[in-house]
């Protein structure tokens, strides 16, 4: 005998095109035009700290950087889903979601101009910091949602992992295990096309990532990436239903720019590839739409860049008036400062290790 | 017929000798193909051995070496490239529990022959978890050779080496000193001895045993300081070379040593035991030992507070010498 005794099948949704028109029956109607609005300007908040980093390192003013360029609607239509209490587990691509969740932009910077200090996050942005081994922060997403599940606070987590994040076993293990303990998880995978110069396809020979989660008996499903709309339509309806367990949301979308400022993608990829991403453009489509509305224009535009590169120099001018104290590696390392280490401590203080460096 | 070359070059140039040599040298990694790895070190070679001998894998640490035991335990050698020695832990688990027990439990009648690649250090202002100095964790587990070399020509020489071996060898790659220095070495293939220290400048007054990063400092400090040291370059962390170590010590009877990895557990406390327990009675001062602080290696904004710097190794100088 044989018999068929499971099959799946994995779905794809795009509400808004690239040129910005939408499939109505599936429009979310809590996004207002004042919603739509908000997610434009932050994604264009985004893009600005974005390009304000890249340049930051290029002149030698901050450490590697890896941009999120082309990548903000995962970050902006996932964030604008998310309840007030939610919980987010980034990757390092996700500075989106820290700019919606009210992180101060200067915080932001400082991180990437190597401090320490940039991750001590104010309460309200409810968020955990970069995780730079790729995936390992996901079986801690899945250990936050089993302790929400446990302390019944009634929320979510969202958890973010790239393409090349999904080959790791840490992936499989987290979704396992939300999947076992039906904990309110929702990963987002933000499948950029590259794993720095690794292509999706030499990353897993499976047809979709999101059909991973059919592995892990937990919902799945794919998206067009840079369509902020079915980004957080997926997100909201998959956080609605987390109570229930985790899903897996495969977001469709492509790095512009390269891995990190260490990195030369011409090596390796077709520029063209990347000309012909730039017409599936996530703000440019938002951009049409609210222009067809009636409720964009250039004026608008120029107004609204203008604010946000205002409110950027300025927070890079507080981050860059940062001094370091090196006392503060030794203070944190542990919940008390032991003798052995209060020596080496006093040792450097004493000789005068740190002056003239 | 010589070359001069960099550290990368010098590696580079020893991997494609090992894989013309033998063609059981497979390379594999992450973005060590097209990419020619995020340092450059496997550029070129896909175009020279084709996609079936460099093979850019999926994204997985644990993954590229459990699969590179397996294709050494079938008759390969794999020389796998972990792309920062951070993300080496995710592999710890094949590294300790397999590739360093593979031989002894099978009284040799399995064996692992793998190099495994990996960048260390730090003094680059990388991110997070680039910037690890892990041989004391390697060395301590029993099993697994553990070499790194300070310069092109023990590079290339020990790549050699490790690629005839019938032993996993972990190969530290220090990340600043990939590009600092070029250095007239032999075209051809040639081995560094595993286990044999290097005395880069003989001297009578004191003895400094170091390797990776801290070489280039030391030197530099000795020069300055116009002092007559003995500089030991240790080249292999596992098996320790203790026949130069204790001669050197029984000669100058005052010894430093000097690393980048943290203070506390580290090959300092090691070569600082060995030496106690052999040559203690020919010392006339005690044993130091500068390195980095006993914590986690910090973000690249406090790097400079934490790394041993010139100052710090002239003060232990002035310290052993006036007691």
């Amino acid at each position: 005998m044989i018999k068929e005794v499971f099959s799946a099948n994995i779905k794809y949704m795009q509400i808004m095109d690239e040129k910005g028109n939408v499939d109505a029956p599936l429009f979310p109607k809590e996004l207002s035009d004042q919603k739509l609005l908000e997610m434009l300007k932050l994604m264009m908040l985004t893009r600005n700290v974005d390009a304000k980093a890249v340049s930051l390192q290029r002149q030698g003013r901050s450490a590697t950087y890896a941009p999120s360029l082309g990548e903000e609607a995962v970050n902006i239509g996932t964030a604008m889903a998310l309840r007030k209490d939610d919980i987010f587990v980034p990757a390092f691509r996700q500075h989106g979601v820290y700019i919606a969740r009210s992180l101060p932009i200067h915080l932001f910077y400082l991180y990437w101009m190597g401090f320490e200090e940039g991750n001590v996050m104010p309460p309200e942005v409810r968020g955990f910091p970069m995780a730079v081994p790729v995936s390992t922060q996901m079986p801690h997403a899945a250990g936050i949602a089993f302790a929400q599940k446990y302390k019944k606070t009634g929320n979510a987590v969202v958890a973010y992992v790239g393409d090349g994040g999904t080959s790791e076993g840490d992936f499989y293990e987290a979704i396992n295990f939300a999947g076992v303990w039906k904990a309110p998880l929702v990963v987002i995978i933000q499948n950029n096309g590259w794993a720095i110069s690794v292509p999706r396809s030499k990353q897993s020979a499976a047809q979709t990532l999101a059909q991973k989660a059919i592995a892990a008996g937990i919902l799945g499903i794919q998206v067009d990436g840079n369509d902020p709309v079915a980004v957080y339509k997926a997100t909201s309806e998959a956080l609605a239903n987390s109570p229930n367990g985790p899903t897996v949301i495969e977001c469709l979308t492509y790095r512009m720019g390269m891995h990190t400022t260490s990195d030369e993608p011409s090596k390796y990829r077709n520029e063209g590839d990347v000309e012909a991403w730039k017409l599936k453009d996530p703000i440019l489509r938002l951009k049409l739409h609210l222009a067809n509305k009636g409720l964009w224009n250039e004026k608008i535009e120029e107004e609204v860049s203008n604010e946000q590169k205002e409110l950027i120099d300025k927070e890079v001018e507080i981050a860059e008036s940062f001094k370091p104290d090196p006392r503060s590696i030794f203070q944190h390392v542990y919940s008390f400062m032991p003798d052995v280490l209060k020596g080496e401590l006093e040792e450097s203080e004493a000789n005068g290790f740190w002056e003239g460096e | 017929m010589n070359m001069q070359v960099n550290m990368v070059s010098a590696i580079n140039n020893a991997l494609e000798l090992s894989m013309k040599e033998n063609d059981d040298v497979v390379l594999l990694g992450e973005d060590i193909g097209r990419d020619g790895g995020v340092f450059r070190v496997t550029e070129g070679l896909i175009d020279k051995f084709g996609e079936d001998r460099v093979i850019d894998t999926p994204l997985a640490e644990s993954g590229i070496i459990g699969t590179s035991i397996g294709m050494a335990l079938a008759g390969l050698h794999p020389i796998p490239e972990i792309q920062f020695a951070g993300f080496m832990f995710l592999s710890f688990s094949q590294i300790v529990n397999h590739a360093a027990r593979y031989r002894t439990r099978s009284r040799s009648s399995f064996k692992v022959p793998m190099t495994v690649r990996t960048p260390v250090s730090g003094g680059v202002r990388t991110l997070e978890h680039h910037s690890e100095s892990p041989e004391a964790l390697y060395s301590h587990i029993g099993g697994l050779i553990v070499v790194e070399p300070s310069n092109p020509y023990d590079a290339k020489g020990l790549m050699i080496k490790a690629s005839r071996m019938d032993d996993p060898v972990i190969f530290l790659e220090p990340t600043k000193l990939y590009r600092l220095t070029k250095q007239d070495i032999p075209e051809e293939a040639y081995e560094i001895p595993i286990g044999k220290a290097n005395v880069i400048k003989s001297g009578n007054d004191l003895t400094i045993i170091t390797y990776g990063t801290m070489v280039h400092t030391v030197k530099n400090v000795v020069e300055k300081k116009k002092v007559d040291a003995e500089i030991i370059d240790l080249r292999t962390i596992n098996p320790i070379d203790e026949q130069t170590i204790l001669a050197s010590a029984k000669k100058t009877g005052r010894v430093i040593i000097v690393h980048e990895a943290p203070l506390s557990y580290g090959v300092g406390a090691e070569v600082s035991a060995r030496i106690a327990e052999k040559a203690m009675f020919e010392l006339k001062a005690p044993i130091l030992r500068v390195a980095s602080n006993s914590l986690p290696y910090p973000f690249p904004g406090y790097e400079r507070f934490y790394i041993p710097n010139e100052k710090k190794i002239a003060m232990h100088i002035d310290k052993i010498m006036s007691a």
